[in-house]
């Protein structure tokens, strides 16, 4: 069993009398990518922002790290957390260095240490260091912004990262880049991620557990298999869309899992990590029925069209 | 060099400063303007002087206006001051609907005559629109600046000095700028009890029928209110933030 990076016990909110959230459990084990799915209303974002406290809650105990939130003040609680909301909410008066640097100055690191960390984060959300440092907000695109809030979050090497839909805004192609570099910084870092969406398809894209609210409890928590083979209500059946169904399992298994081992085929191989939506599209854009597969070490079987249905 | 001689500023305040030193050097001016009225130059005291004591009328009275209204802004819009909002520009309007004429006769009783009386008309006068001006500038920041400040870290003292009133200080210094202004021209009116300004001239000619006097004040107040709307543009552009 590994460690919970974040542990709420029976967490309830009212806004003047009206239940926001109920009675809420919910365990994140460390190095999760947990998505908070669900309608507009559902709590998931005031859910979300109790974990760090800019919404105080009733009734109920919230540990991050195995750290009651209550006992450390606000504003040392949330430095050590990274946070990313839609609208970015970057400073436009500072600098890209600086909006990035705000956490790390907070907390009195020297200047030489928080530009190297400024270096290596614009290269880790791949924004040209040099070209990117000295510039505005303003002078961003959409999709550079939201890297931008990404990066200012990671800045201070939190453990934890809470994220409000923060790719909602965005144009689709920029949204599929921004959710591609999320999966590779999550893997690459391995930090504990929440992450809010009312996005069924970004939500099956990105977890590694989704977690579903309705009026503020707790409807389902399962890996994005689980929600689609076995929804636990009619509400999850009825959320996650019943139409499109079968797209969306292919969108969530991996070739690896459907493939035959040993066997071999002609043309260019498909990674074993891909989908079967993916290695779909490659065998209509192909016109072949049969694609090898590879993972780092060279070709490691096939997978067919007919493995796709079984 | 080239943009500093552009410079609107300096041309205005090269004039005004050389009508404040040499007044005499427009007698013959006065006298082809004015034929039949004896070119008399304003000697009850001088014009530096004047401009002096204008000057400090209403650098004190905008500096408290401008401190006051800033603060009280920043009050009301903070949650512990948000229910004092609506009582804070009320307070405000009335000072500015009140004449300052009606306020200089209700102030000389209590604080005699002297530049007193007028600094506190003036004070009146000048806050409603600094206060607006403080409160539209803080409330008018998109909320996400502040969910993301709170949400880094800061304390809510960091997040108004690095974030909320750099941000603001465009709005809040134009209403500054109209406070000053106006201030100004209405400081002349504090000669009718004894303070010295650039009214000064311009009451002893009205009283004593010397056209020339009223000029001399007129002239000087109207410079003096044009150079310091122009100084407040060039700081405006100074503290425009990018973007």
């Amino acid at each position: 069993m590994t460690e919970a990076m974040i542990e709420i016990a029976g967490v309830s909110k009212t806004y003047d009398g009206r239940p926001i959230v109920t009675d809420f459990t919910l365990s994140v084990p460390k190095g999760a990518l947990c998505v908070l799915l669900g309608p507009s209303g559902c709590g998931k974002s005031t859910m979300l922002r109790m974990i760090n406290r800019l919404v105080p809650f009733d009734g109920g105990t919230i540990r991050v790290g195995g750290e009651d939130v209550l006992s450390v003040p606000p504003e040392a609680l949330r430095r050590r957390i990274g946070y990313a909301i839609q609208s970015t909410g970057l400073f436009p008066h500072w600098r890209i260095e600086d909006n990035i640097a705000t956490v790390p100055r907070l907390d009195g690191w020297p200047a030489g240490r928080v530009r190297d960390r400024v270096t290596e984060l614009l290269t880790l959300l791949r924004l040209d260091p040099e070209t990117y440092r000295g510039k505005f907000p303003h002078q961003l695109s959409g999709g550079e912004q939201q890297r931008v809030g990404v990066a200012r979050a990671l800045a201070a090497n939190p453990e934890l990262l809470l994220m409000d839909e923060p790719f909602a805004a965005v144009d689709p192609i920029t949204r599929d880049a921004l959710q591609s570099e999320l999966i590779r910084i999550h893997k690459e870092t391995g930090k504990t991620i929440v992450f809010v969406t009312h996005d069924i398809e970004e939500a099956l894209r990105l977890a590694t557990v989704i977690v579903i609210m309705e009026r503020g409890r707790l409807a389902q928590i399962g890996t994005p298999l689980d929600i689609i083979e076995n929804p636990a209500s009619d509400f999850v059946r009825d959320f996650v869309g019943v139409q499109g169904i079968g797209l969306k399992l292919l969108s969530v298994r991996r070739v690896a899992d459907r493939m035959r081992p040993g066997e071999s085929a002609e043309g260019e191989a498909i990674a074993a990590e891909a989908t079967l939506a993916e290695a779909l599209a490659a065998m209509v854009t192909r016109r072949a029925e049969r694609l090898p597969v590879a993972d780092g070490n060279g070709t490691i079987g096939v997978i067919s069209l007919a493995d796709l249905v079984r | 060099m080239r943009a500093v001689l552009k410079t609107p500023a300096l041309w205005v305040g090269l004039l005004f400063a050389a009508l404040l030193v040499d007044m005499q050097a427009l007698r013959p001016l006065f006298a082809a303007g004015f034929p039949g009225v004896k070119p008399e130059i304003f000697s009850r005291a001088g014009f530096i002087e004047l401009f002096l004591s204008h000057l400090g009328l209403v650098a004190v009275s905008s500096a408290a206006a401008t401190i006051t209204g800033i603060a009280l802004a920043i009050f009301v819009t903070r949650p512990v001051g948000r229910d004092f909002r609506t009582i804070a520009n009320m307070l405000a309007t009335i000072g500015q609907t009140f004449p300052p004429a009606a306020v200089l006769a209700l102030a000389v009783p209590a604080l005699g005559f002297g530049p007193r009386p007028m600094i506190v008309a003036l004070f009146l006068y000048g806050l409603l629109p600094i206060l607006e001006n403080a409160i539209a500038g803080l409330e008018g920041l998109p909320p996400a600046l502040r969910e993301a400040g709170q949400g880094m870290g800061l304390s809510p003292y960091q997040l108004l000095r690095d974030v909320e009133l750099p941000l603001a200080a465009p709005v809040i210094l134009a209403g500054v700028r109209v406070s000053v202004t106006i201030g100004i021209g209405t400081a002349t009116i504090g000669s009718t009890v004894g303070a010295l300004t650039f009214g000064t001239p311009i009451f002893d000619g009205l009283a004593g029928n010397k056209l020339p006097y009223v000029l001399q004040g007129a002239v000087l107040v109207a410079l003096f209110a044009i150079l310091t709307d122009l100084l407040f543009a060039l700081l405006a552009r100074r503290l425009q933030p990018p973007g």
